[in-house]
């Protein structure tokens, strides 16, 4: 059943990044053509840009769900790649831990760093407003 | 191939476990003979210089799947490959690559057939009696035949497996040909083993390991493309997770015609062999 399930969200993990890591190349090398997530204009990278994107509640979600999806997806396929080399049960087993755990870890040193992004841009607009 | 050959050269790998440290080669030459097979060749062989070659082999038509053998580095069935396909006149004859030899050309298929067994590679019905004692035949439109038919082409030769390189590492995944004829029950809609054969399918010993290298279709020698039976049943499988899959009922039991008279001429069917066997 494990695997099945495993399997099932791997590909889910898949068409979230597809989505969402297409929306980055788009604001990041389409900026000529559709520069709506760019509205100081410029190149996509510039601070004033950034800034205008960080503080969206969209994108903070978004770079969540994909940090999530990327994760997911990434670490499972090692665990496909380690797996491969026939590990004993015991080593299967530890291999598991340390993924689920890394990714986890990394998972909610990502989400602190969007979500401290996001309070960041809000509290420099605010300050700029003032 | 343009030249025919005039002579072959066949280097045979020989071991016997209980007499060689490690295998060896052996080199025989043959005059070539018009539509010559790889098993002409090794019959020949045996009769003549090697009698002591072991082999395994029944049909020599490409029918009972026993002659699977690493040919030129290619599994191949010995008896449905000619010498002048192969394009030039050196043959190299191995056992299967990806399982234990018994013997010189023998592979030890035991460990397939074990993947291939628990995979219940058979209809299952829940209404078991009318599976043993039908009261008429299971009806099937020609478009679900088509689902599995060439599925059901397979004749368990082990090429497939002797080409996977998933197979070649993993001990847990259960290779091509059982994943394949689980597909082929799946897909029946006379079959309603789903459940049963998702307790292996959907744990390590499924299809998940496949990287889709698609070898074994490669080498098939019936068109079998195992290949595709392995990633439809990833799909299905996500589907089911998904509670997507339409579980069908098995199909139904079509009644006997009415209305129709035996023809004049055609005695009646001979009493059933099988004590108990139903009268249909």
């Amino acid at each position: 059943m494990r695997d099945q399930r495993w399997w099932t969200w791997h590909i889910a993990a898949s068409a979230v990044i597809l989505v969402f890591l297409g929306l980055h190349m788009v604001i990041m090398h389409l900026d000529a053509v559709i520069g709506i997530f760019n509205p100081h204009g410029g190149h996509p990278i510039e601070w004033a840009n950034v800034v205008e994107r960080a503080r969206s509640g969209f994108f903070m979600v978004t770079y969540i769900v994909l940090l999530g999806a990327a994760l997911f997806h990434g670490l499972y396929g090692l665990r496909t790649i380690l797996f491969e080399l026939n590990p004993a049960p015991a080593l299967k087993r530890g291999l598991n831990a340390v993924l689920v755990l890394g990714g986890f870890g990394l998972f909610v040193l990502g989400t602190w760093a969007a979500w401290q992004s996001f309070v960041l841009a809000t509290t420099q607009a605010v300050a700029h407003t003032l | 191939m343009t030249n025919t050959p005039t002579e072959v050269i066949f280097r045979i790998r020989r071991f016997d476990p209980q007499a060689d440290g490690e295998p060896h080669w052996e080199e025989h030459r043959l005059p070539y003979t018009t539509g010559m097979t790889v098993l002409d060749g090794l019959r020949r062989i045996k009769e003549t210089a090697s009698p002591t070659l072991a082999w395994r082999s029944s049909c020599r038509m490409g029918v009972c799947g026993s002659c699977g053998m690493f040919i030129n580095g290619r599994p191949r069935l010995a008896c449905n490959t000619q010498i002048t396909e192969l394009n030039t006149n050196l043959v190299l004859v191995a056992p299967l690559p990806n399982f234990n030899t018994v013997r010189d050309l023998v592979p030890d298929l035991m460990p397939m057939f074990d993947a291939h067994t628990a995979l219940h590679p058979h209809i299952l019905r829940e209404d078991v009696g009318e599976q043993y004692e039908p009261t008429g035949e299971f009806f099937q439109s020609i478009h679900e035949v088509e689902q599995y038919l060439q599925f059901s082409y397979c004749i368990k030769c082990g090429c497939c497996m002797a080409a996977c390189p998933t197979y070649a590492t993993d001990p847990i995944y259960s290779g091509p040909m059982p994943l394949t004829q689980a597909h082929r029950y799946n897909v029946d809609t006379r079959d309603g083993g789903f459940k049963a054969r998702k307790k292996d399918l959907a744990g390590e010993r499924g299809p998940w390991r496949c990287h889709y290298a698609g070898e074994c279709s490669r080498v098939c020698p019936k068109g079998v493309d195992p290949a595709k039976a392995i990633q439809l049943m990833k799909r299905e499988l996500v589907l089911d997770y998904l509670h997507l899959l339409k579980h069908g009922c098995p199909s139904k039991i079509m009644g006997k015609p009415a209305g129709l008279k035996r023809r004049d001429g055609v005695s009646d069917a001979p009493a059933p062999t099988i004590a108990g066997a139903p009268r249909i």
